[in-house]
């Protein structure tokens, strides 16, 4: 097991070197300079202008561009934001657990919505049931988070009052009362956010389920005289969730998406809004920094996906 | 078709003779006409369609006639969705942002297609490094952070195309190049496979021994057997085009604020939501209602365009 997610980590790398080209590519194909600002600034002469390009390495060739910028990525260096005036390292470490807990929360709600829904849907096939469900997943993939949430936000906040509709990261009150609160809070986000994601899963369920609930090994636990509940969740669902797990690490970048959206409707302070503001006021170093962290991110869920497979499969550990 | 299922038109020779004569294209429409809401959806889409082409033409209010006085009105018979903050009438620009929602979907599902189908036959053809790099490409592609990069594009390139292009233009092309561009892997993954087992079946071995070259092959015979799922995927690829181009207008950072798309008209009325509802509520029902019958559709044509069905 140690020595496939070794190995898992190691192709991973080349393709975190990749996005990081692909990164690079992009700022440096851009047009603009830096010091664009100086150039208009009539109290700077060009040649103290030129003599700033040379200094930060701007009229190098580009592949020993690249090496310096990943060089200082890799050592931490990740630069200075020009609006909070604070290191970009330390901005994303204070926003990032906020995203990070939103989003596994809400596949946590997702899983827990589209497994038992999947699967139910799937042993008794064009039941009212499956009917239902699958009209529903379709109606719940078509909605785009962000028209859930401002629904959200019609319904349970400004119609009924129930909620709150912003995420307050420095609520006042304590103790009990503190989860309660949080409690509240985090409830809209997390659902927008997870039932879309439920949507999709429950159809990948669905067929998976479908597809191995044919297979001769099934026939064979039941006509031994297992049970229907044993059947289907030790012989049918454990294999069947295989496909799933590939499925859902390739939906991986479109999770963080949403979540950058949920978190701009909510007003979550994570570092997906820290990147709209970033964007919003030309903030080029927490642009870069944050678009990298969520590169790393769907890199990092991708392995977990690969070392859950690994476990849920045992045939590939061993290859 | 496996003889899983007793194929009803093929049993009597007689009824043989109407099911040859029905073409490739009518066989796929019958099935599709099968899956009832698939069939019911294309109607609804035609129907929005040509309410956001003609509707413009008919309903002549404009999109920017300002009205202090009818500010933030609820629907109206003279104004059928309302208004917003500065009094235009909301079915005006409703009608106006469904243009280019549509368009953009469009134009950028054909770009993703274009660029998908292109990859997806060379890898499938050339085989070899050629298939292997070409591959990587794209699961580099698939695991990049889309939204995130859609972003930081679109702030790097944004005034240099406005400058190039114009305003709507510029970021028009910017918008649909982005999105194509980041949906193309599907499809070019569905057209390799399709290319692997489709040059190997014998009508294209037949068509090699006949002296076609290799872009024969592909165009007259290996491509066109290829394209059924290539059109499912196109369909989808619409719908998640919408959602994008949405996604973009509503994080402030589409079209300029004077366009009124979709998703920015949701986006303004977002914080109008507790005194006009009405405002954020109908283009968010025109995304949905565009982006469920869309699905609904993809979902109908892969029914209907997969030969191995018996239905």
């Amino acid at each position: 097991m140690i020595n496939y997610i070794i190995r898992r980590l190691l192709i991973a790398l080349p393709s975190l070197l990749g996005i990081s080209v692909v990164l690079f590519t992009v700022l440096a194909l851009a047009p603009g300079d830096p010091f664009e600002d100086l150039a208009n600034n009539p109290n700077v002469p060009p040649e103290v202008r030129m003599a700033l390009r040379a200094q930060f390495g701007l009229d190098d060739p580009i592949w020993q561009r690249y090496l310096h910028w990943l060089g200082s990525m890799l050592k931490g260096d990740w630069g200075f934001s020009f609006i909070s005036r604070i290191n970009v390292d330390t901005l994303i470490s204070q926003r990032i657990g906020v995203t990070i807990a939103v989003i596994g929360m809400s596949q946590l709600v997702a899983l827990l919505v589209a497994l038992p829904v999947g699967v139910l849907a799937a042993v008794k096939p064009y039941s009212w049931f499956d009917r239902i469900a699958s009209t529903l997943a379709f109606v719940g993939f078509s909605l785009p988070t962000f028209f859930t949430g401002v629904l959200f936000i019609l319904l349970f906040s400004v119609q009924l009052g129930w909620l709150p509709f912003v995420y307050r990261s420095d609520l006042s009150s304590t103790g009990w009362q503190w989860w309660v609160d949080q409690f509240k809070q985090s409830i809209m986000p997390i659902t927008v956010l997870g039932l879309f994601q439920a949507a999709s899963w429950m159809r990948y369920v669905r067929s998976a389920v479908l597809d191995v609930i044919r297979l001769d090994y099934v026939t064979t636990a039941r006509s031994k005289g297992l049970g229907e509940r044993a059947v289907v969740n030790k012989h049918v669902v454990r294999n069947a969730l295989i496909p799933v797990v590939t499925l859902v690490a390739l939906q991986m970048p479109a999770v963080f998406g949403g979540a950058i959206v949920t978190e701009q409707i909510f007003r979550i302070p994570g570092i997906g809004s820290l990147l709209i503001d970033a964007i919003l006021r030309n903030d080029t170093p927490v642009i870069m920094a944050v678009t990298f962290v969520f590169s790393c991110l769907v890199i990092f869920f991708n392995l977990v996906a690969d070392v859950l497979y690994g476990w849920l499969d045992p045939r590939i550990s061993y290859r | 078709m496996a003889g899983s299922t007793p194929a009803s038109a093929t049993a009597s020779p007689v009824a043989a003779r109407p099911a040859k004569s029905t073409s490739l294209w009518a066989e796929a429409w019958r099935r599709f006409k099968r899956h009832r809401l698939a069939y019911w959806s294309l109607w609804l889409l035609g129907a929005l369609v040509a309410a956001v082409l003609i509707g413009p033409l008919v309903y002549k209010v404009g999109i920017n006639d300002v009205d202090f006085a009818q500010k933030l009105a609820t629907p109206s018979a003279a104004h059928p969705m309302g208004t917003d903050d500065l009094g235009r009438d909301l079915l005006a620009r409703v009608l106006y942002g469904g243009r280019i929602s549509l368009a953009v979907g469009l134009a950028a599902m054909l770009m993703a297609i274009t660029v998908g189908v292109t990859i997806g036959a060379v890898a499938g053809m050339a085989r070899g490094w050629v298939d292997a790099a070409l591959m990587w490409v794209t699961d580099l592609f698939l695991s990049l952070p889309q939204l995130p990069l859609l972003l930081l594009l679109i702030f790097l390139f944004r005034e240099p195309l406005k400058q190039a292009f114009g305003l709507e233009v510029g970021i028009f092309i910017l918008i649909v190049v982005v999105i194509g561009g980041f949906r193309w892997m599907p499809v070019a993954r569905l057209v390799r496979a399709q290319f692997f087992s489709l040059r190997e079946k014998e009508f294209v071995e037949a068509a090699r021994a006949l002296g076609a070259s290799v872009p024969r092959q592909v165009v007259r015979h290996i491509l066109p057997n290829s394209l059924g799922p290539v059109i499912v995927a196109g369909t989808i690829d619409i719908a998640a085009a919408i959602i994008a181009e949405s996604t973009l207008s509503f994080l402030g950072l589409g079209f300029p604020p004077d366009v009124p798309t979709w998703g920015r008209i949701l986006y303004d009325g977002r914080d109008y939501m507790d005194l006009a509802m009405h405002w954020a509520l109908f283009p968010g029902i025109a995304i949905f209602l565009t982006v469920l019958t869309i699905n609904f559709i993809g979902d109908g044509l892969r029914d209907a365009l997969d030969p191995r069905r018996v239905l």
